[in-house]
Order: C-alpha cells, then structure tokens, then sequence
C-alpha cells in the first residue's frame, strides 16, 4: 500500500477555519500541574507539567520507566483522583476524576499500552461495552451492528464487527481499540506505544487515522520509542527523565540528536554499533521444516524452511508480520501448539525437540514476543523471574536466596533494568523494563543459541543499544544469535546476514552489505 | 506493610476475635487447656488436607477427591489390620503407596489425557467412595490395632513438648536473623531491629504459651505434632525449592512458565502425588482417631480443605497461596464449629457462619486486590 501522505498543515488549517477558530498559541486544552505520583519505593512523578494544544499531536518521549505511561494513567483516571498531588485542568477547569469514566465523560479516553479487549466477544461488542444500544432492555443488535460498521468505516477499517476479537491480529486489535475510544466521542485521544505490535503497514494505517482525527480538532497524545514516528506524526514533543519534566518543544525546532540527548541525559554513541564478526562452525540447522496452524491443520503456518545458523554471527530474520517468522522460531523451541514437520540439527547432531524443557536442555533461548503471555509470570518477583529458566544454579535441593539475589543483581546491571529491588512484582515495572527481564532470564541461561523475536519491541533508544552490544558480546563469545525484527532498520543495522520471509516461505537470502530496505521490503512483499 | 502481612495480621485479628467472643459466650470455657486440645485435634484433618490442596490450587487446579481419599484409606486400613491382621507398620506403608498412587493416577489423566481436574477429581471423589463402600461393605470396622490408635489418640510427654518448641524457636530464629543479615549484605529494604526483635517475641511467646496450653492438659496431640511436620515439610517445598518455585510460576502464567522450560507436565503430576500422599495421611489420623474405619469418614471434607486454603489466602485463580494458611483457615473453621457447638446452637448456624466466613475472606481478597492497584 502507497503510503499516504496528507499536505496535512494545508489540512488542518482549513479545517480550523472551517470551525471558526484559529490555532492559538496559548490555546491549552490540557494542562496538567505539579504532578506528583509515588509508588512504594519509587517517585514515578516528580512535579511534572505538560501543557498541550487544542488540536495537536503531541508526542510524550523518554527512557523505559521515565513514567510516560504513569502520568497518563493519572490523567486517564487509572490512578483516581487522591491517588496522586497535583492537578488536572481540561478546557480550563480543573477536574476530579474518581475512575476512568469520569474521564471519559470529560472526553479523556486513552488506548493503553496493554490492550484491553476481550477476546471471547465480537468486535462490535468490544467496542461498545457497558456502552450497548438497547431497545426496551435488550441489546439491539442491529443498531449495534451498523454504529460499528460506521466507525469502522470512517477509519476505513475492513473488519466485520461480528468477528470475534481473538481471531484478529494485534495490529487489527490495536484499530479496534481505536474505534472503540472514538465510540466515546474522545477530545483527548491519548495513545500509548500503539504501534509497538503494528506491521509497517498497519503502522502507516494508524498514523493516517490519527492524522484524519486531527483534522477533525481531536487532540492527540502520542507516546512512542520509535523516533521515526514521533517526527512524522507530532507537532510538539515533551520529555521526561526519571519522573521529572524536562521540556517541550516543537518538533521543527529539534533535532534528533537534541531530543535523544534530551531523554537520556548524555550522548548517545552509535544506535547500531557494527563490529566484525568471525563466522565459525554451523551450529543450528533447520531441514525442510513445515508447522501448521494449530487452529486449523490444514494450514501451512510455515512452508518447507530450511535454514542454517552458525556461531560467531547475528542471522536476521526479516518478513512481515503472519509471513511465519514467529511460528517458525517457536515450533523450533518446541513450544508452537501445531503439528511440525522436518528435522532440526544442533551442532550436527539431530535433535528432537518436543517441547522448550528440550530446547532449553539443549542450550536454545527464545525471548518470545509477547512478553506478558509467554515471557513473564507478571506477579511474582523480578527475581523469581530473572532465575526462573536456571533454578539449577541455585542450588540443588534447596534453592539459596541469597545466590538468586547475587544472579539477579548481576542481570538489573548489565541490562540497566529499572527497579526498585528485586524483590518487586514484574508487573509493577514499566513496559520495557519488563522486556529486560525476560532478556535476563535468557541471558542467565547460557544459551548457546539465543533466539530473539522482536526483542526491541518497546524499548528506548539507549537500551536498545545495550540489548545490541550485549548481542555482540554474545557472538564474540561464540553465541549463534538469531533475531526476529520487524523493524527494517534494526535488521539492517545489526545483523550480519538476513533471511526474509513471504507466506511461510523463505524467500531471499542477503548479505548486510548488499541489503536495503528496499530489496527486504521487495522480498517481503512476494517479489521475486 | 506487605499485603501478604497485611492479610496475615487480618486473619490472625479474626481469629483473635472469633476466641473472645466465644470466650465471653461460654464464660471462659472455650478457651480452656482442655478445649484448645480438642479444638485443635479437631482440626487436624482439615488442616492437613488444606496444605496439600494449597499447592494444588496454587497450580491452578482442584482436587475434589481428598474427601473420599481420607475415608478410602481409613477404611482400607481397617480392613487390613482387622481381617488381615497386617501389622501396624505394613498397614501403614500400604496406605501411604495406594493415596499416593491413586493422587498420581488422577494427576496422569489431568495432565497427560487432558481431562480437566475437576472433573477427573469428580470422578475420583465417586470412584473412591464407591471403593470404599466395596471394601467396608458398608459397615464399621473396628477396633484398630493399638498402637495404629495411638496416632489419632495419643499425646507427646510434656517434656517433649518444650523441647520440640526450644528447637522451633531456635529455628525459627536462626532463619530470620541469617536472612536479615544476607539481606542486609544485599542492600535489600530490611525491617527495623526493633521490629524484628517484636517478631520474634512474639513468635516465641506464641510457640510457649502453645505449648504450655496443651501441657496443662496432655500434652502436644499426635495429630497436630503430624499436622505441623506437614506443613513446615510443604511450606519449605512451596518456598525453597525448584518443585516449589515451578508450582507459583505455573500457576501464575502457565504459557510463560511452559515457554521458560518448566516441565509443566512432570510438576502438575507431582502436585496430584504429593497430594494423594498427604490425604492418606489425613485418612490415617481420622481413623486412627475414631478407631475405626467407617464408610461415610471424609464425607465433605474436600470441600472443608478447599475452604481452609482460601480462607487462609490461597487464590483459586492460582498462583497464590501460603501453606501456612491452610492451618489457619481450618482453625479459624474449627474455632467456629467447636465455639458454636458448645453454645448448644442448631448445627444448621455452624453451616451458615462458615459459609458466611468464607465469602468474607474470599471479599477481603478482592477489594485488597482493588486497592493495591
Ligand atoms: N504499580 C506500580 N507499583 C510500583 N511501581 C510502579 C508501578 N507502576 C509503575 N511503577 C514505576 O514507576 C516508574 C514509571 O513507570 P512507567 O510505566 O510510567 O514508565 P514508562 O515511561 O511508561 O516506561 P516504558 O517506556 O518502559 O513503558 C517505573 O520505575 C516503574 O517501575
Ligand atoms: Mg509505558
């Protein structure tokens, strides 16, 4: 799909005129004053003021734990009034809200960075929960059915509102849950880290929708690691750092450098460092491997992959999202629910891995890419996490606490995991931080081959570059890295050769010094 | 506070509770050496039941057989040692293997066949209770051997007693202040000094004043010196083991413990076996305590032992439990039916107060749940 570009000032300024009112400088929709919000052991907020625009995206940048999704949930309702100090001013009136409805009625409605659809019901009636049209009492299916069909047009959304959610990508998920906040008749539209999940293509929807609301006069805010986005979609940016506000600016009057500098704190040498890797033995080879969906039997989720990984270097893999590069990565773990076919070879040897209790025997490593299904076990502690694949090393019998502690020291510092101890429940650690985690828990592992799938979703830009150098010292150390990304930059900048898949199929094989986005995107694409 | 203290305080201030109202209802009665004894042999079946079903609810399952398990075993034992005149010693052993493999068969269905353990549990609580009915032919059978009796009946010299508390307290000491040391090495949050010093008073005192109770009438019961080996034998699996670790994170996230390389399999079937042992042992302190093995013992009782393992904060969502409140929730359990029956009230308020209690605690949960965000 063409990517679709608005002459979107021209846009918007007619529609403004179109309204009668003109774009004012000091024009705030929003403020927000002297936000403080404490949590046991850690001050997510400090004193934080954000003033936004009628009318304008306005990107909310900062590292993982800077308290981005924080302070919206305070201003969502999420954490009601009472909760925390400070004060919420919408339209110039200052406001209480007890819960999320109150928010709401005030036209704040927020997409959060976890989705919150249920599965099990059809996506009209996820977007219209607690919200139904009823005719004496009863739901009234029919206009329930064509209010969505309206929304879903409007957003030119192909998705049939009787499909139940579950049967949906994440991307498609992601859209739903767009409809279903403009169900409420938003002002403020807050979104956060929505395209963390989107293929390129769903992100380019996504962006265009955004951009059409804020023809429409919604304000936007837009919080996302992915730089690209920011400058494409935002008019204004604000950082935080550590909880505390560090400034705003338009984003014609800054620099990524600058920005960057300004959420980090420091400079930030190469986001990609490249260093020379050395090729050696083949340690991971895949023949003829075909997995079916495990829904439906019939259906080839990944189609005759064969595949070889070898020590000492970083293999890319590259596609877009459904092409089964998450079936086949997981069906080599040994954790895809389908039925495979094909032989698998580690280190020459063939191995018959039935299920990740044989991957990880054998030295394998998946950080899967959905953390809060297949990653973490959200309530228990960010050790307990960290320890959790190599309970063995703490001991035979009796597991020792205190050598658990040491290990998961070990892993908060060489990841710069955010934490207030390592006593803390995972949930309560930001999103990216939680990513972290699960990297450590692989990393404990010793994992001869470490699989990566989307391993950056979500994380900022400075951590991204610890997770890079980490891989480095992986290969140096003899490690076989295999990483999952749909992010062509990322697969471009560090792997050191690039498998791309179309429809199950491995479809082209690239060195990175002849690769571009371009040929991937070509390859990904069905081109031949 | 932790929430886990938190919720530890609350049940401990109900219980407290619960003792001086029926305290006051029986002027002081209740609270006599010789109805703490009884209350607490009471309980012990229920309690022992209760840290077993804990780590299998933690795991996100149920087992609804421990009730017909407890009466199958008891039977069984008696048949043994009254028409086959078994030894003590065999008896025992046998009983302990066939709830042990009768816990194992029914964690195999669950987790190898897929059939959900509720119902397999269903089927079991049937099965077993038919066995039984086959084995006693309906009736009694008694008397046991004696010193098989003794397991239900006897109690532990006084001497004894205070030495087994001295060793609990210097334990119990000896943990706390090593894992505050190591913590303190670790820059972890540590409690202050004086806090820990209460804790342990308090503890200590606990564990005395305990102790001297029972001494005052007969000394430490068998069934709850049996109870207390249990439980400090689970807790430590539930808290310091692989086993253990594997049980909270499966049931916490399945599908993240499954892709983390937990043998999911191996430790639900373990869980169902260590569960099968305990409601033998169960089933042998009840029959040994009734000496008798009588076709209807354990009748309800799984329902009592789930009861226990929530009142005392186990999650049937799974992925959260403490073994030790398992005993809690059964004493809070027995304290009611024990109080009440002594004020002469219709058994049908024991039923409702329970009931009641039940959902109370289950409430509390929820809305601690709601404030911790
Ligand atoms: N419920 C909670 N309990 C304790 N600490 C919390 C809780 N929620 C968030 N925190 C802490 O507050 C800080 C800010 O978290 P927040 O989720 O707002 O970060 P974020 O900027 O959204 O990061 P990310 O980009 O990783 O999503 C973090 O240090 C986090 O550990
Ligand atoms: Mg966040």
């Amino acid at each position: 799909m063409p990517v679709l570009r608005f002459g979107f000032w021209e846009n918007r300024r007619a529609a403004l005129d179109k309204e009668g009112w003109a774009m004012n400088e000091n024009d705030y929709i929003l403020e927000l004053k002297d936000i403080t919000k404490e949590f046991p052991g850690v001050r997510a907020l400090d004193r934080v003021n954000l003033r936004v625009r009628r009318g304008e995206v306005h990107g909310l940048c900062g590292e993982n734990g800077a308290g981005k999704s924080t302070i919206i949930k305070i201003l969502s309702g999420v954490y009601p009034h009472g909760t925390f100090e400070g004060e919420i001013v919408i339209d110039g009136v200052p406001q209480v809200f007890g819960g999320t409805t109150d928010a709401e009625r005030a036209g704040v409605v927020c997409i959060h960075q976890e989705l919150a659809l249920v599965n099990e019901l059809t996506v009209q009636e996820n977007i219209f929960l607690g919200n139904e049209p009823t005719r004496m009492g009863l739901i009234d299916w029919n206009e329930l059915y064509r209010k969505t069909k309206e929304l879903l047009d409007q957003l030119d959304l192909k998705i049939d509102p009787t499909d139940k959610v579950k049967d949906l990508g994440v991307g498609q998920q992601q859209l739903v849950e767009i409809a279903k906040a403009l169900s409420k008749n938003a002002k403020i539209l807050i979104l956060d880290e929505p395209t963390s999940a989107l293929t390129e293509h769903e992100v380019e929807i996504l962006l265009g929708i955004v951009r059409k609301l804020r023809q429409n006069g919604v304000t936007c805010i837009y919080i996302s690691h992915k730089l690209n986005e920011i400058y494409e979609i935002c008019d204004t940016v604000s950082v935080l750092r550590d909880g505390q506000y560090i400034g705003t600016k338009p984003i014609q009057e800054l620099k990524r450098d600058e920005l960057i500098y300004m959420m980090v704190g420091r400079k930030l040498e190469m986001l990609f460092p490249r260093e020379p890797h050395e090729r050696k033995e083949l340690s991971l080879e895949v023949r003829n491997f075909t997995v079916y969906d495990a829904l439906n039997p019939n259906r080839k989720r990944v189609d005759g992959v064969s595949l070889k990984a070898y020590k000492g270097e970083i293999l890319g893999i590259s596609g877009l999202i459904g092409s089964g590069r998450t079936e086949l990565v997981t069906a080599i773990f040994g954790a895809y629910p389908g039925r495979k076919e094909g032989e698998v070879y580690i280190d020459g040897v063939k191995a018959d891995i039935r299920s990740p209790v044989d991957a990880v025997r054998m030295g394998l490593a998946l950080v899967s890419e959905d953390r809060k299904k297949f990653g973490l076990v959200l309530d228990m502690s960010v050790a307990n996490n960290i320890t959790l694949s190599s309970l063995d090393k703490l001991a035979k019998l009796l597991l020792r606490s205190d050598v658990e502690i040491i290990y998961a020291e070990k892993y908060i510092s060489q990841l710069r995991i955010k934490t207030a101890s390592t006593e803390v429940p995972v949930k309560n650690l930001s999103g990216g931080n939680q990513q972290k985690v699960v990297i450590g828990k692989w990393l404990m592992t010793d994992p001869k081959i470490l699989i990566l799938d989307e391993p950056t979703r979500g994380i900022d830009v400075g951590a991204k570059t610890e997770i890079y150098k980490i891989m480095n010292e992986l290969v140096s150390a003899g490690v076989t890295v295999i990483m999952v990304s749909s992010e062509l930059e990322e697969i471009l900048g560090i792997s050191d050769r690039i498998l791309v898949m179309s429809e199950g199929r491995i479809v082209a094989e690239l060195d990175y010094r002849e690769a571009t986005q371009e040929k991937i995107m070509h390859f990904a694409t069905g081109g031949h | 506070m932790r929430k886990a203290d938190i919720r530890s305080f609350a049940m401990i201030g109900g219980l407290i509770l619960i003792w001086i109202i029926f305290t006051i209802l029986t002027d002081g009665t209740f609270l006599s050496a010789r109805n703490i004894s009884n209350l607490i042999v009471q309980m012990a079946v229920v309690a022992i039941l209760g840290t077993g079903m804990v780590l299998v609810i933690v795991t996100g399952n149920i087992d609804l057989s421990v009730g017909s398990l407890v009466g199958l075993a008891g039977g069984v034992a008696a048949a043994l040692m009254v028409w086959e005149d078994w030894g003590t010693i065999p008896t025992i052993l046998f009983v302990l293997a066939l709830g042990t493999v009768l816990g194992m068969l029914q964690g195999f269905a669950t987790v190898y066949m897929g059939i959900p353990a509720f119902i397999v549990t269903l089927g079991g609580m049937m099965a077993f209770r038919g066995m039984l009915l086959g084995i006693t032919k309906g009736i009694s059978i008694a008397p046991m051997n004696n010193d098989y009796k003794m397991l239900g009946t006897e109690y532990l010299p006084p001497l004894a007693g205070y030495v087994l508390a001295a060793i609990a307290i210097a334990v119990i000491s000896y943990i706390l202040i090593s894992r505050r040391i190591s913590r303190i090495r670790h820059q972890l949050p540590t409690e202050p000094v004086a806090r820990l010093v209460l804790k342990l008073v308090i503890i200590a005192g606990l564990i005395l004043a305990f102790i001297i109770v029972v001494n005052f009438y007969k000394g430490l019961p068998i069934p709850v010196l049996i109870m207390l080996t249990i439980m400090t034998i689970l807790s430590i699996v539930a808290g310091n083991t692989k086993l253990g670790r594997y049980i909270y994170a499966i049931g916490g996230n399945l599908q993240a413990a499954k892709y983390s390389g937990v043998n999911v399999r191996r430790v639900v079937l373990s869980v169902f076996t260590i569960n099968g042992l305990v409601a033998a042992i169960a089933g042998i302190v009840l029959s040994a305590r009734l000496n008798a093995g009588s076709p209807a013992a354990g009748m309800m009782m799984e329902l009592d032992a789930i009861a226990a393992a929530v009142i005392g904060g186990t999650s049937l969502a799974g992925g959260v439990g403490k073994v030790y409140g398992a005993i809690l929730g059964a004493l809070i359990m027995a304290s009611l039916d024990n109080g009440m029956s002594m004020m002469n009230l219709d058994a049908f308020w024991q039923y409702i107060v329970k009931g009641l209690i039940l959902v109370l605690a289950v409430w509390f949960d929820v809305s601690m749940k709601k404030k911790g965000g």
